[in-house]
């Protein structure tokens, strides 16, 4: 007797969420056994982030306002994902996006209506994501260079860029030393919806529908699944792989940068430290578990913006390094990447006799 | 230009250059195995942290880079079982090793330091240099090469292991052919996963010492993200290299005196922001990167393991 795998005939059409679900479960009893290493209590852990983060109507609304950046950049690297394009460089992305739209709310007021200040940082920043997402693809189409590590060097230049801004020339001369920018005036706030959760949702939501409308319905969502699928079967039948990274990157990183401009309009109203807290490397997760699907992506966003609150607040209530909600992210991925396989084939144990059965039976 | 100067930048280019170098070969071996590692970061932050915690409470750096080596031996095996046995797409298992180590380290740096509080700005045992009788007295070479910690001097030893054992032996040929053409080391009777296993852990293993050396022998101490994406510089270099350990020899020098000019620069007091200063590796990286796939280009193949990220299934050969 012996366990075998067996590819399943009809690996499409798993639409169950049997895995995510067990793959949570285990992430959280691995995560348990971590936390007892180091002294922690976990089930008083998990009650502190679960009451922190879903537990009071304000707890919700922190846990939506974390989740804003997450849909959009998760909606960004899944729509790359599709075609095995790996771009993590949506931290990078975003903080472009960012600095764009605080360019134009401190340097722009007097060149611009008050009226088109936020159409105008909206549109500096899908551009400035944009471009920072083209370069990668540019290289790639190109040349074929590497863009795992393009987009991630990126991202550190970008982040950099924002660090030299708001501790040099951009610095708030008034700020008494803190390091920032001046707050933007009040028209280039973005409005929220209610209490802290701003328009950057509405984005995300039209963001969503733009990429499933994309996917489902054009030649480009078409070829982009194609060539995820099988680049080689797409190149033979003409479709210009190159042309549809450009494209693909565009998107990808122009949702990005309409995350920072969110974040710095939204939020904290000036260009700082706090812009790049990681939204872009967490999104990768979020692709992962949404199984690129735009609708998940939101659903997903909002987990995980659970969880990043609920971090925070073990830090606040228990001492404890906010950090265990990064393990914990890490943790539900192995598990998903784990019982994927159980999307593809189907565990079987087999005993000698009916072997030599089911092996006729898949050839 | 004097002396004194040019030797104390030669020096934190092999400083700077030695962890690059162990955490590369980890790469090289794994990679070369046809298995994707991109946890080189998480594994080696991760073992960074374990190191110098290790190395602090119990009072020694030995014990520091054991414990390194055993937590990249477990996340090693995280990834084997992930890419190797669950067939799981290598990009995003690469990717979540890195989250989660990074996330683990953050962790244990807030927590493992003198009852329950951060590890930085600690002083532990840590590596010292051991200048080497006679080959000191090299100008130039001797200050910068043989002024150095043990481990350091144990990665000059390894660099000619590691081309022998590649290019002049049976199992480093088993190596450099099960990336290529697993179907063929298969037909030859030889255990494809276990060959894999074996080199996941073992690269791995590398990319753990990489980490300590960072925390007990480099930087001697704990930072917020004291890797800095040293791990993906690495990945990089593994390009440049075309996957072979010597041209890694070079890539690592290189880029190790990228940190020395900015180390050295930062010293200096220049008017330079520090900010552009500290973009100077990733930048250097994306040229790199871009020379190297350009000219390599010409030469139709860059090196790439053929079988670099593609499962090993015995029962699809038909």
């Amino acid at each position: 007797m012996r366990i075998q795998l067996i590819k399943k005939t009809n690996p499409k059409g798993i639409t169950n969420l049997t895995i995510p679900i067990v793959s949570f479960a285990l992430a959280l009893l691995f995560n348990a056994l971590l936390l007892i290493i180091f002294g922690i209590n976990p089930i008083q852990a998990y009650t502190v982030m679960l009451k922190g983060s879903l537990g009071s109507p304000y707890a919700l609304s922190e846990t939506l306002v974390k989740a804003i950046p997450l849909m959009l950049t998760g909606l960004g690297v899944s729509i790359a994902f599709h075609m095995h394009f790996w771009n993590i460089g949506a931290e990078g992305q975003l903080a472009m996006g960012g600095i764009a739209a605080a360019f134009a709310a401190l340097f722009l007021q007097d060149s611009i209506a008050p009226a088109l200040m936020l159409p105008t940082m909206i549109i500096l920043g899908i551009i400035a994501g944009a471009i920072w997402g083209l370069i990668p693809a540019i290289l790639k189409s190109s040349l074929g260079v590497n863009e795992i590590l393009t987009t991630l060097m990126m991202n550190y230049i970008a982040i950099l860029t924002v660090e030299y801004l708001y501790l040099g020339p951009w610095r708030d001369p008034q700020g008494y030393g803190f390091p920032g920018t001046a707050k933007f005036p009040e028209y280039a706030w973005l409005p929220a919806i209610t209490g802290r959760i701003h328009y950057g949702l509405i984005f995300a939501l039209i963001g969503a529908v733009l990429l499933w409308l994309i996917l489902k319905f054009t030649k480009l969502g078409y070829e982009i699944r194609l060539i995820g699928e099988n680049p080689k079967a797409a190149r033979y039948s003409g479709i210009n792989i190159g042309r549809n990274i450009v494209i693909v990157m565009l998107l990808s990183g122009g949702l990005a940068g309409i995350a920072g401009m969110a974040e710095v309009a939204g939020i904290s109203r000036r260009l700082y430290t706090g812009l790049t807290v990681g939204y872009g490397y967490t999104a990768i997760i979020v692709a992962w578990l949404a199984n690129l699907n735009p609708w998940g992506v939101l659903i997903v966003s909002f987990l995980m913006g659970a969880l990043l609150i609920g971090g925070d607040q073990l830090q606040v209530a228990m001492q404890t390094p906010a950090a265990v909600a990064q393990i914990l992210q890490g943790a539900i991925l192995f598990f998903m990447l784990g019982g994927s396989i159980f999307n593809r084939y189907k565990l079987m144990i087999i005993s000698g006799k009916q072997k030599e059965k089911t092996e006729a039976e898949h050839e | 230009m004097n002396e004194a100067f040019f030797i104390s930048i030669l020096v934190i280019t092999i400083r700077a250059g030695a962890s690059l170098l162990y955490a590369t070969f980890g790469a090289i071996i794994t990679e070369r195995s046809g298995i994707q590692n991109l946890g080189v970061e998480g594994i080696m932050i991760a073992s960074a942290a374990v190191s110098f915690a290790a190395a602090f409470h119990f009072g020694s750096a030995w014990i520091g880079v054991g414990a390194a080596i055993l937590t990249g031996v477990l996340l090693g095996l995280i990834l084997a079982l992930l890419t190797i046995t669950l067939r799981a797409e290598q990009v995003v298992s690469g990717l979540a090793i890195t989250i989660f180590g990074s996330g683990l380290a953050s962790f244990m740096g807030q927590r493992l330091g003198p009852g329950s509080t951060t590890m930085v700005g600690l002083q532990g045992p840590s590596f010292q240099r051991i200048p080497i009788p006679y080959l000191i007295e090299i100008p130039y070479i001797g200050p910068s090469l043989f002024n150095q910690d043990l481990l350091i001097y144990i990665l000059y030893l390894i660099i000619p292991i590691i081309w022998f054992y590649f290019y002049k032996t049976r199992k480093g040929l088993e190596l450099r052919a099960v990336g290529e053409n697993p179907q063929a080391v298969d037909a030859l009777g030889i255990n494809v996963t276990r060959l894999r296993f074996t080199y996941t852990i073992i690269g791995a293993v590398f990319m753990s010492i990489a980490g300590a050396h960072l925390s007990l022998g480099y930087l001697q101490g704990w930072a917020d993200n004291i890797t800095g994406g040293r791990g993906w510089i690495a990945i990089a270099l593994v390009i440049f290299s075309t996957w072979n350990p010597l041209r890694a020899v070079l890539g690592a020098i290189l880029f190790g005196g990228i940190n020395a000019i900015q180390f050295r620069m930062q010293a200096a007091g220049t008017t330079l922001p520090s900010s552009f200063l500290n973009m100077l590796p990733y930048l250097a990286t994306i040229l790199v990167l871009i020379f190297i796939t350009w000219t390599e280009k010409f030469r139709k193949r860059l090196g790439t393991p053929t079988a670099l990220g593609i499962p090993f299934v015995r029962e699809e050969k038909r």
